[in-house]
Protein backbone atom coordinates (compact mmCIF):
# COMPACT_ATOMS: atom_id res chain seq x y z
CA UNK A 1 0.00 0.00 0.00
CA UNK A 2 2.80 2.40 0.87
CA UNK A 3 4.67 2.16 -2.40
CA UNK A 4 1.94 4.20 -4.13
CA UNK A 5 3.28 7.38 -2.61
CA UNK A 6 6.97 6.56 -2.32
CA UNK A 7 7.85 7.74 -5.84
CA UNK A 8 6.54 11.30 -5.36
CA UNK A 9 9.40 13.76 -5.71
CA UNK A 10 9.00 16.97 -3.70
CA UNK A 11 10.55 19.87 -5.61
CA UNK A 12 12.51 22.40 -3.56
CA UNK A 13 10.81 25.76 -3.01
CA UNK A 14 11.94 28.70 -5.12
CA UNK A 15 12.79 31.49 -2.64
CA UNK A 16 12.18 34.22 -5.26
CA UNK A 17 8.62 32.96 -5.77
CA UNK A 18 7.89 32.90 -2.03
CA UNK A 19 9.33 36.39 -1.67
CA UNK A 20 7.08 37.54 -4.52
CA UNK A 21 3.98 36.26 -2.69
CA UNK A 22 4.92 38.12 0.50
CA UNK A 23 5.71 41.23 -1.52
CA UNK A 24 2.16 41.30 -2.90
CA UNK A 25 0.84 40.83 0.65
CA UNK A 26 2.95 43.77 1.78
CA UNK A 27 1.64 45.95 -1.07
CA UNK A 28 -1.97 45.10 -0.10
CA UNK A 29 -1.26 46.02 3.53
CA UNK A 30 0.43 49.29 2.56
CA UNK A 31 -2.42 50.33 0.23
CA UNK A 32 -4.92 49.60 3.03
CA UNK A 33 -2.81 51.70 5.40
CA UNK A 34 -2.86 54.56 2.87
CA UNK A 35 -6.67 54.28 2.74
CA UNK A 36 -6.75 54.67 6.54
CA UNK A 37 -4.56 57.76 6.36
CA UNK A 38 -6.89 59.32 3.80
CA UNK A 39 -9.98 58.33 5.83
CA UNK A 40 -8.79 60.29 8.86
CA UNK A 41 -7.07 63.26 7.25
CA UNK A 42 -9.23 64.23 4.27
CA UNK A 43 -12.66 65.87 4.24
CA UNK A 44 -15.55 63.71 3.06
CA UNK A 45 -16.53 64.30 -0.52
CA UNK A 46 -16.45 63.12 -4.09
CA UNK A 47 -12.66 63.47 -4.37
CA UNK A 48 -12.13 61.19 -1.37
CA UNK A 49 -14.60 58.66 -2.77
CA UNK A 50 -12.74 58.63 -6.10
CA UNK A 51 -9.44 58.04 -4.25
CA UNK A 52 -10.96 55.18 -2.23
CA UNK A 53 -12.44 53.48 -5.28
CA UNK A 54 -9.16 53.87 -7.23
CA UNK A 55 -7.12 52.35 -4.38
CA UNK A 56 -9.67 49.54 -4.12
CA UNK A 57 -9.23 48.79 -7.81
CA UNK A 58 -5.43 48.75 -7.32
CA UNK A 59 -5.84 46.19 -4.52
CA UNK A 60 -8.32 44.15 -6.58
CA UNK A 61 -5.83 44.21 -9.47
CA UNK A 62 -3.07 42.71 -7.33
CA UNK A 63 -5.36 40.03 -5.87
CA UNK A 64 -6.76 39.00 -9.24
CA UNK A 65 -3.55 39.13 -11.25
CA UNK A 66 -1.11 37.69 -8.68
CA UNK A 67 -3.06 35.66 -6.09
CA UNK A 68 -5.63 34.38 -8.58
CA UNK A 69 -2.90 34.12 -11.23
CA UNK A 70 -5.05 35.73 -13.92
CA UNK A 71 -2.14 37.94 -15.01
CA UNK A 72 -0.24 34.79 -15.97
CA UNK A 73 -3.05 33.09 -17.91
CA UNK A 74 -3.45 33.44 -21.68
CA UNK A 75 -4.60 36.85 -22.89
CA UNK A 76 -7.99 35.68 -24.15
CA UNK A 77 -8.92 34.25 -20.73
CA UNK A 78 -7.80 37.48 -19.09
CA UNK A 79 -10.08 39.56 -21.26
CA UNK A 80 -12.97 37.09 -20.96
CA UNK A 81 -13.00 37.80 -17.22
CA UNK A 82 -11.94 41.45 -17.22
CA UNK A 83 -14.16 42.93 -19.95
CA UNK A 84 -17.51 42.07 -18.29
CA UNK A 85 -16.15 43.45 -15.00
CA UNK A 86 -15.08 46.70 -16.68
CA UNK A 87 -18.60 47.12 -18.06
CA UNK A 88 -20.09 46.39 -14.63
CA UNK A 89 -17.87 49.02 -13.01
CA UNK A 90 -19.01 51.48 -15.67
CA UNK A 91 -22.62 50.62 -14.76
CA UNK A 92 -21.90 51.09 -11.05
CA UNK A 93 -20.39 54.53 -11.61
CA UNK A 94 -23.28 55.57 -13.88
CA UNK A 95 -26.04 54.28 -11.60
CA UNK A 96 -24.58 55.43 -8.33
CA UNK A 97 -23.24 58.79 -9.23
CA UNK A 98 -25.69 60.03 -11.82
CA UNK A 99 -28.90 58.17 -10.99
CA UNK A 100 -28.43 58.37 -7.22
CA UNK A 101 -28.07 62.15 -7.20
CA UNK A 102 -30.83 62.53 -9.82
CA UNK A 103 -33.28 60.63 -7.60
CA UNK A 104 -32.13 62.65 -4.62
CA UNK A 105 -32.79 65.91 -6.47
CA UNK A 106 -36.06 64.61 -7.88
CA UNK A 107 -37.36 63.75 -4.43
CA UNK A 108 -36.15 67.06 -3.07
CA UNK A 109 -34.14 65.29 -0.36
CA UNK A 110 -32.15 67.81 1.66
CA UNK A 111 -28.79 67.14 3.29
CA UNK A 112 -28.58 67.72 7.03
CA UNK A 113 -26.38 70.73 7.75
CA UNK A 114 -26.38 70.22 11.53
CA UNK A 115 -26.94 67.32 13.94
CA UNK A 116 -30.53 66.17 14.37
CA UNK A 117 -32.39 67.62 17.34
CA UNK A 118 -33.76 64.23 18.33
CA UNK A 119 -32.91 63.84 21.97
CA UNK A 120 -30.28 61.37 23.06
CA UNK A 121 -29.64 60.31 26.58
CA UNK A 122 -27.07 58.29 28.42
CA UNK A 123 -28.28 55.11 30.00
CA UNK A 124 -25.21 53.53 31.54
CA UNK A 125 -26.89 50.23 32.32
CA UNK A 126 -27.41 49.26 28.74
CA UNK B 1 -20.49 9.30 -45.49
CA UNK B 2 -16.81 9.42 -46.13
CA UNK B 3 -17.21 12.05 -48.87
CA UNK B 4 -18.31 14.79 -46.51
CA UNK B 5 -17.79 18.27 -47.93
CA UNK B 6 -16.43 19.86 -44.80
CA UNK B 7 -12.83 19.06 -44.23
CA UNK B 8 -11.46 19.59 -40.76
CA UNK B 9 -7.76 19.14 -40.55
CA UNK B 10 -6.26 17.47 -37.54
CA UNK B 11 -4.81 20.65 -36.08
CA UNK B 12 -8.18 22.45 -35.87
CA UNK B 13 -9.38 23.22 -32.35
CA UNK B 14 -12.78 21.84 -33.40
CA UNK B 15 -11.23 18.36 -33.52
CA UNK B 16 -11.08 18.39 -29.76
CA UNK B 17 -8.23 17.51 -27.47
CA UNK B 18 -7.32 21.16 -27.00
CA UNK B 19 -8.01 22.95 -23.72
CA UNK B 20 -9.71 26.30 -24.35
CA UNK B 21 -7.65 29.19 -22.96
CA UNK B 22 -4.97 26.61 -22.07
CA UNK B 23 -6.81 26.14 -18.78
CA UNK B 24 -8.32 22.99 -17.36
CA UNK B 25 -12.08 22.46 -17.35
CA UNK B 26 -12.36 22.86 -13.59
CA UNK B 27 -10.40 26.08 -13.39
CA UNK B 28 -12.27 27.63 -16.31
CA UNK B 29 -15.65 26.78 -14.81
CA UNK B 30 -14.53 28.19 -11.46
CA UNK B 31 -13.62 31.44 -13.23
CA UNK B 32 -17.03 31.62 -14.89
CA UNK B 33 -18.77 30.88 -11.60
CA UNK B 34 -16.77 33.63 -9.90
CA UNK B 35 -17.68 36.04 -12.70
CA UNK B 36 -21.38 35.34 -12.15
CA UNK B 37 -20.91 35.65 -8.39
CA UNK B 38 -19.18 38.99 -8.98
CA UNK B 39 -22.32 40.12 -10.84
CA UNK B 40 -24.43 39.20 -7.79
CA UNK B 41 -22.21 41.19 -5.46
CA UNK B 42 -22.14 44.07 -7.95
CA UNK B 43 -25.94 44.11 -7.85
CA UNK B 44 -25.86 44.34 -4.05
CA UNK B 45 -23.22 47.09 -4.05
CA UNK B 46 -25.10 49.05 -6.72
CA UNK B 47 -28.22 48.86 -4.53
CA UNK B 48 -26.25 50.00 -1.50
CA UNK B 49 -24.54 52.91 -3.22
CA UNK B 50 -27.71 53.97 -5.02
CA UNK B 51 -29.73 54.12 -1.77
CA UNK B 52 -26.86 55.77 0.06
CA UNK B 53 -26.33 58.50 -2.52
CA UNK B 54 -30.04 59.22 -2.88
CA UNK B 55 -30.48 59.48 0.91
CA UNK B 56 -29.99 62.60 2.96
CA UNK B 57 -26.32 63.08 3.84
CA UNK B 58 -24.86 64.65 6.98
CA UNK B 59 -22.90 67.77 6.03
CA UNK B 60 -22.47 69.33 9.47
CA UNK B 61 -19.35 69.33 11.65
CA UNK B 62 -18.03 65.78 12.14
CA UNK B 63 -17.32 66.14 15.87
CA UNK B 64 -20.91 67.22 16.56
CA UNK B 65 -22.37 64.24 14.68
CA UNK B 66 -25.12 62.28 16.43
CA UNK B 67 -27.05 59.30 15.10
CA UNK B 68 -30.44 60.06 13.61
CA UNK B 69 -32.87 58.18 11.42
CA UNK B 70 -33.14 61.34 9.29
CA UNK B 71 -29.76 61.11 7.55
CA UNK B 72 -27.14 58.52 6.58
CA UNK B 73 -24.52 57.93 9.32
CA UNK B 74 -20.79 58.59 9.01
CA UNK B 75 -19.29 55.06 8.87
CA UNK B 76 -16.41 55.64 11.30
CA UNK B 77 -18.95 56.78 13.92
CA UNK B 78 -20.82 53.48 13.55
CA UNK B 79 -17.88 51.08 13.43
CA UNK B 80 -15.74 52.24 16.33
CA UNK B 81 -16.07 49.43 18.85
CA UNK B 82 -13.43 46.84 19.75
CA UNK B 83 -13.88 43.76 21.96
CA UNK B 84 -12.74 44.50 25.50
CA UNK B 85 -12.69 48.28 25.00
CA UNK B 86 -16.21 49.26 25.97
CA UNK B 87 -16.91 52.95 25.57
CA UNK B 88 -13.55 53.67 23.90
CA UNK B 89 -13.81 55.17 20.42
CA UNK B 90 -11.57 53.17 18.08
CA UNK B 91 -12.91 54.05 14.66
CA UNK B 92 -12.42 51.36 12.00
CA UNK B 93 -9.75 49.55 14.07
CA UNK B 94 -11.71 46.32 14.37
CA UNK B 95 -12.61 46.21 10.69
CA UNK B 96 -8.93 46.85 9.95
CA UNK B 97 -8.08 43.75 11.95
CA UNK B 98 -10.70 41.76 10.01
CA UNK B 99 -9.22 42.97 6.71
CA UNK B 100 -5.73 41.98 7.87
CA UNK B 101 -6.93 38.50 8.89
CA UNK B 102 -8.61 37.90 5.53
CA UNK B 103 -5.64 39.13 3.50
CA UNK B 104 -3.30 36.93 5.56
CA UNK B 105 -5.49 33.88 5.00
CA UNK B 106 -5.37 34.66 1.28
CA UNK B 107 -1.56 34.68 1.47
CA UNK B 108 -1.46 31.30 3.24
CA UNK B 109 -3.77 29.99 0.51
CA UNK B 110 -1.33 31.12 -2.20
CA UNK B 111 1.46 29.39 -0.26
CA UNK B 112 -0.63 26.18 -0.17
CA UNK B 113 -1.14 26.36 -3.95
CA UNK B 114 2.58 27.00 -4.43
CA UNK B 115 3.44 23.96 -2.27
CA UNK B 116 0.95 21.93 -4.32
CA UNK B 117 2.82 22.76 -7.52
CA UNK B 118 5.92 21.23 -5.94
CA UNK B 119 3.98 18.12 -4.74
CA UNK B 120 4.96 19.13 -1.21
CA UNK B 121 2.17 17.47 0.74
CA UNK B 122 3.48 18.48 4.16
CA UNK B 123 3.44 22.19 3.33
CA UNK B 124 0.09 22.01 1.52
CA UNK B 125 -1.46 20.57 4.68
CA UNK B 126 0.28 23.14 6.87
CA UNK B 127 -0.79 26.18 4.82
CA UNK B 128 -4.33 24.87 4.33
CA UNK B 129 -4.63 24.59 8.11
CA UNK B 130 -3.52 28.22 8.52
CA UNK B 131 -6.04 29.27 5.87
CA UNK B 132 -8.84 27.51 7.76
CA UNK B 133 -7.76 29.15 11.03
CA UNK B 134 -7.79 32.55 9.28
CA UNK B 135 -11.29 31.89 7.94
CA UNK B 136 -12.57 30.94 11.38
CA UNK B 137 -10.91 34.00 12.92
CA UNK B 138 -12.65 36.25 10.39
CA UNK B 139 -16.04 34.61 11.03
CA UNK B 140 -15.57 35.01 14.78
CA UNK B 141 -14.81 38.71 14.32
CA UNK B 142 -17.88 39.11 12.15
CA UNK B 143 -20.07 37.36 14.73
CA UNK B 144 -18.82 39.79 17.37
CA UNK B 145 -19.36 42.77 15.06
CA UNK B 146 -22.93 41.70 14.28
CA UNK B 147 -23.68 41.15 17.96
CA UNK B 148 -22.42 44.62 18.80
CA UNK B 149 -24.28 46.15 15.85
CA UNK B 150 -27.54 44.48 16.90
CA UNK B 151 -27.24 45.39 20.60
CA UNK B 152 -26.12 48.94 19.91
CA UNK B 153 -24.46 51.58 22.07
CA UNK B 154 -25.41 53.07 25.44
CA UNK B 155 -27.08 56.05 23.81
CA UNK B 156 -30.54 55.68 22.31
CA UNK B 157 -31.72 57.36 19.15
CA UNK B 158 -35.21 58.80 19.43
CA UNK B 159 -37.53 58.31 16.47
CA UNK B 160 -41.16 57.62 15.60
CA UNK B 161 -41.42 53.95 14.68
CA UNK B 162 -43.93 51.17 14.21
CA UNK B 163 -43.58 48.29 16.69
CA UNK B 164 -45.85 45.27 16.25
CA UNK B 165 -48.16 47.30 14.05
CA UNK B 166 -48.55 50.14 16.55
CA UNK B 167 -47.17 53.61 15.81
CA UNK B 168 -45.03 54.85 18.70
CA UNK B 169 -43.83 58.45 18.95
CA UNK B 170 -40.41 59.20 20.45
CA UNK B 171 -39.37 55.57 20.70
CA UNK B 172 -35.90 54.91 22.14
CA UNK B 173 -34.02 52.82 19.58
CA UNK B 174 -31.09 50.77 20.81
CA UNK B 175 -29.11 48.77 18.26
CA UNK B 176 -30.50 47.52 15.01
CA UNK B 177 -32.99 45.14 13.47
CA UNK B 178 -34.48 44.83 10.00
CA UNK B 179 -37.25 47.41 10.59
CA UNK B 180 -35.34 50.24 12.28
CA UNK B 181 -31.96 51.01 13.80
CA UNK B 182 -30.28 53.61 15.97
CA UNK B 183 -27.60 54.47 13.41
CA UNK B 184 -29.56 55.87 10.50
CA UNK B 185 -32.38 55.24 8.03
CA UNK B 186 -33.92 51.72 8.19
CA UNK B 187 -32.24 50.76 4.91
CA UNK B 188 -28.81 51.30 6.47
CA UNK B 189 -28.99 48.31 8.83
CA UNK B 190 -30.94 46.19 6.35
CA UNK B 191 -28.18 46.66 3.77
CA UNK B 192 -25.49 46.02 6.39
CA UNK B 193 -27.09 42.70 7.36
CA UNK B 194 -27.70 41.67 3.78
CA UNK B 195 -24.34 42.52 2.23
CA UNK B 196 -21.95 41.61 5.05
CA UNK B 197 -24.16 38.57 5.71
CA UNK B 198 -23.98 37.44 2.09
CA UNK B 199 -20.21 37.89 2.17
CA UNK B 200 -19.98 36.11 5.52
CA UNK B 201 -21.93 33.20 4.10
CA UNK B 202 -19.39 33.00 1.27
CA UNK B 203 -16.59 32.93 3.85
CA UNK B 204 -18.42 30.22 5.75
CA UNK B 205 -18.87 28.01 2.69
CA UNK B 206 -15.23 28.73 1.78
CA UNK B 207 -14.10 27.46 5.18
CA UNK B 208 -16.22 24.31 4.79
CA UNK B 209 -14.72 23.63 1.35
CA UNK B 210 -11.22 24.36 2.70
CA UNK B 211 -11.74 21.81 5.48
CA UNK B 212 -12.79 19.14 2.96
CA UNK B 213 -9.75 19.91 0.79
CA UNK B 214 -7.50 19.90 3.86
CA UNK B 215 -8.57 16.37 4.80
CA UNK B 216 -8.28 15.17 1.20
CA UNK B 217 -4.75 16.56 0.97
CA UNK B 218 -3.78 15.15 4.37
CA UNK B 219 -5.10 11.72 3.36
CA UNK B 220 -2.92 11.81 0.26
CA UNK B 221 -5.79 11.90 -2.26
CA UNK B 222 -4.11 14.54 -4.44
CA UNK B 223 -0.72 12.89 -4.14
CA UNK B 224 -2.23 9.66 -5.54
CA UNK B 225 -3.99 11.71 -8.23
CA UNK B 226 -0.62 13.14 -9.25
CA UNK B 227 -1.53 16.83 -9.01
CA UNK B 228 -2.90 19.38 -6.57
CA UNK B 229 -5.17 21.24 -8.97
CA UNK B 230 -8.09 21.05 -6.55
CA UNK B 231 -6.15 23.34 -4.19
CA UNK B 232 -5.87 25.86 -7.04
CA UNK B 233 -9.61 25.77 -7.79
CA UNK B 234 -10.60 26.17 -4.16
CA UNK B 235 -7.88 28.82 -3.87
CA UNK B 236 -9.58 30.83 -6.63
CA UNK B 237 -12.80 30.79 -4.64
CA UNK B 238 -11.03 31.79 -1.42
CA UNK B 239 -9.24 34.73 -3.10
CA UNK B 240 -12.55 35.83 -4.55
CA UNK B 241 -13.97 36.03 -1.02
CA UNK B 242 -11.01 38.25 -0.09
CA UNK B 243 -11.58 40.29 -3.25
CA UNK B 244 -15.23 40.93 -2.39
CA UNK B 245 -14.23 41.97 1.12
CA UNK B 246 -11.89 44.61 -0.36
CA UNK B 247 -14.92 46.14 -2.08
CA UNK B 248 -17.29 45.74 0.89
CA UNK B 249 -14.62 47.38 3.07
CA UNK B 250 -14.42 50.40 0.79
CA UNK B 251 -18.13 50.87 0.21
CA UNK B 252 -19.34 50.12 3.74
CA UNK B 253 -16.61 51.32 6.03
CA UNK B 254 -14.79 54.06 4.14
CA UNK B 255 -17.23 55.87 1.84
Amino acid sequence: MEQATSNVVVQPADPAKIRGIWKVALILAVVTAIEYVFAFTMAKGMLLNVIFVSLTIVKAGFIVSEFMHLGHEVRSLMFTILLPMIFIIWLIVALVNIEGSAIKDGRGTQDAMEPAKTEHHEDGGH
Amino acid sequence: MSSTAISVDNKSPWRGGVGPFKASYGKLMMWFFLLSDAFTFSGLLITYAFIRFSASAYKGPVDEFVFSTEYWPIPEKVYEAFPGFHGVELPLVFVGLMTFILIMSSVTMVLAVEAGHRMDKKNVVKWMLWTIIGGFAFLTCQAWEWTHFIHGTDTATIADVVVNGIWIDNYEIYGANLTFNQYGPPAFAALFFFITGFHGFHVFSGVVINIIIFFNAANGMYERRGHYEMIEKVGLYWHFVDLVWVFVFTFFYLI
